[in-house]
């Protein structure tokens, strides 16, 4: 089957992906606060109230823990949920029936059950939101087992992942970026799902890898415009999912360049990229010309004030100085 | 009589099902033959039982850490529970959920977990479920008076009276939250009033009589298939053994904190003995059939017991199994 494609924004490759599926599934339904809202969740839910009415597009009281609980209940028999967390930093509430509950109740119960809900929280950061509006809490969630977290850059791996993860058996978090929202691509219009636990090359090189998820692999590639002007071959690899992570492909990209550059929208310490780093390191070590440099969060909360937000966030320009450092 | 003999029978030989089950556990924990931490549920059988004649296979139920009575009154085989609580490969859970994990979907018996309230919104999820599926399906959440100490409780009750969901909030309060007393966790003010607020109808009923508790369950799933749920039933009963294990919080240290003169006054509510009483008085079983179903049942669990020590246990090669579908 040939995929038609036409160019979609971000936000709107998402809002496909849960039109499409809840018209076809009926076990499928949106969850969250702002879900009504025009502007809270971007244009994610567009017509979506209109199309499926409120006993499918609810939404909801401020209440994260029990309203998580709530789509992790109706997935025990057998309902799709999507959970929606206008930001991420609200999930926090939502720990006890994410970690304790979801990401435990296929195990404790033998297998006999399982909650395929997709939780899915945006990274809402920028415009002086401070501290408990900005955070990226994906290695958080990545160090439970029991979870698969998935992190999209473009337009088409939004709408394919989100059917991915809803079609999945295990609870996913689906992690957006209000960055990525204005971000266009080519989108096709069918239903299609881009396999959760497989990244991507986005650009083939030979004298380092770098390695980026969700809004940093497209500060990878723009770091890459530089970079090529200057002479430099980057291979670029968009992980897509961060777990499970898509070691084969990363591995065999060090193997060929044999130096490493991360690039995470997350802190530093204990994260994605420390876990990507002991990865390499442990199992193709003799393959590395170069130590491997980590672009990531500094270990400090977001600021609201927007010369330090400038300052704390990473560009392509902290890419660039980190692959120069070792070419 | 409102009830027939079966009917009757039926209540009295699930009571004494839960309550002969968790009796039988007492021994293989002193012995550490089994080493999982148990909740017993004795002292509480009537609840369980009683809310349970009240549903059908269709109906959902959500436990916590003390939910044995819920899963064998919701039909949930005894064999494989037992093999669970000896976490062996033949349990309800595979051996991965231990005793406070046990489950049985085949029969609705959806889940029991044991963080405080944790299985309160998940009940209230199963309910949202029936509701967009337009099923008549109720779902009950069965949880410990310490579980009011919970924020999650009342965001649930919150979410399930403005969804009007078919969900029947079930307090066992049983005035310990593990060692500490009621009166150290909450003012002193009577727990179904909490529901008030959220215009939930709710009730305090006697937790130690069966036929009780079944009027008042009866009454909250007819009133939940109606559509005019939730619900919140406060039942009042006593443990009769410790929180964890037979006697007190470290299990099998034959120790008990509570006063001895409050657990005498309490056996004397027994709910089991009580029911037998007034199944004699009424005549609706002779001395010598009890005796005879009492034996029954014993053999049973015995069986159960000794199907599960046979078990094998999980293989070790297996300990990631089931991480993800």
């Amino acid at each position: 089957m040939s995929l038609s494609k036409r160019k979609l924004s971000y936000g709107l490759a998402i809002n496909e992906a849960l039109c499409q599926i809840m018209e076809k599934d009926m076990s499928v339904f949106l969850l969250g606060q702002g879900v009504k809202s025009p502007w809270y969740v971007g244009a994610t839910c567009k017509d979506l109230l209109d199309k499926f009415g409120e006993n499918r597009v609810i939404d909801t009281p401020i209440s994260e823990n029990a309203m998580t609980g709530t789509a992790v209940g109706a997935a025990l028999i057998g309902m799709r949920p999507v959970a929606v967390y206008p930001r991420m930093d609200f999930m926090i509430y939502a720990f006890d029936p994410i970690i304790n509950e979801a990401a435990n109740w296929h195990y404790m119960s033998g297998g006999k059950s399982c909650a395929p809900v997709v939780f899915w929280g945006i990274i809402n950061r920028g415009g002086e939101q401070a501290a408990q509006h900005s955070q990226a809490l994906q290695s958080l969630f990545a160090h439970i087992p029991g979870l698969k977290v998935v992190a999209p850059s473009t337009p088409y791996d939004a709408k394919g992942l989100m059917l991915a993860a809803i079609k999945d058996d295990n609870p996913v978090i689906y992690i957006d970026d209000r960055w990525l929202y204005g971000v266009e691509g080519d989108v096709p219009e069918e239903i299609y799902a881009v396999p959760i636990g497989k990244g991507i090359v986005r650009k083939q090189g030979k004298d380092v890898t770098i390695v980026a998820a969700s809004y940093m692999a497209q500060e990878a590639i723009k770091a890459n415009e530089f970079l090529e002007k200057q002479g430099i071959s980057a291979e670029i690899i968009d992980l897509r999912s961060l777990k499970p992570i898509d070691e084969e492909l990363l591995f065999e990209s060090v193997k060929k360049t044999g130096k490493l550059v991360i690039a995470d929208g997350t802190w530093k310490s204990y994260g994605v990229s420390a876990e990507i780093s002991a990865l390499v390191s442990e199992n193709i070590f003799k393959y590395l010309k170069a130590p491997v440099q980590r672009v990531a969060l500094p270990d400090c909360p977001a600021p609201a004030n927007q010369v330090l937000e400038k300052a704390y966030y990473p560009t392509k320009d902290n890419i660039i100085e980190a692959v120069k450092k070792i070419i | 009589m409102d009830y027939s003999k079966e009917f009757l029978e039926k209540l009295y030989k699930m009571m004494l099902k839960i309550r002969f089950c968790e009796e039988s556990f007492v021994d293989p924990i002193l012995k550490k033959e089994i080493q999982c931490p148990v909740h017993l549920y004795s002292g509480e059988e009537a609840i369980a039982a009683g809310v349970c004649a009240a549903l059908t296979e269709k109906d959902y139920v959500f436990g916590n850490h003390r939910s044995h009575g819920h899963y064998l009154a919701k039909g949930g085989d005894i064999k494989e529970l037992i093999a669970e609580i000896y976490c062996k490969e033949t349990g309800c859970s595979k051996g991965r959920g231990g005793s406070m994990h046990i489950i049985a979907p085949e029969k609705g018996f959806l889940g029991a977990a044991p963080i405080v309230a944790g299985t309160i919104p998940l009940a209230v999820g199963s309910a949202l479920a029936s509701k967009i599926r337009k099923q008549e399906a109720v779902s009950v959440s069965f949880f410990g008076d310490g579980a009011t100490g919970e924020g999650v409780l009342y965001e649930s009750l919150n979410f399930a009276a403005l969804k009007k969901l078919p969900v029947i909030f079930i307090c066992e309060n049983n005035f310990y939250s593990t060692h500490l007393h009621i009166r150290e966790c909450r003012p002193p003010a009577p727990i179904y009033k909490i529901a008030q607020p959220f215009g939930i109808s709710s009730i305090q009923v006697d937790g130690n009589d069966v036929l009780k508790i079944f009027k008042i369950a009866e009454k909250a799933v007819r009133l939940c298939r109606q559509g005019k749920g939730p619900f919140f039933i406060e039942f009042l009963t006593y443990r009769l053994r410790g929180h964890v294990g037979p006697d007190d919080n470290i299990q099998g240290s034959r120790a008990d904190i509570r006063p001895a003169k409050e657990v005498e006054e309490w056996k004397r509510k027994d709910p089991v003995k009580r029911f037998e009483k007034f199944i004699l008085e009424n005549k609706i079983l002779e001395e010598t059939k009890i005796q005879e179903i009492k034996k029954q049942i014993q053999d049973e669990v015995k069986q159960a017991h000794n199907f599960a020590k046979q078990s094998p246990n999980p293989l070790k090669e297996q300990v990631n199994k089931y991480v993800f579908k």
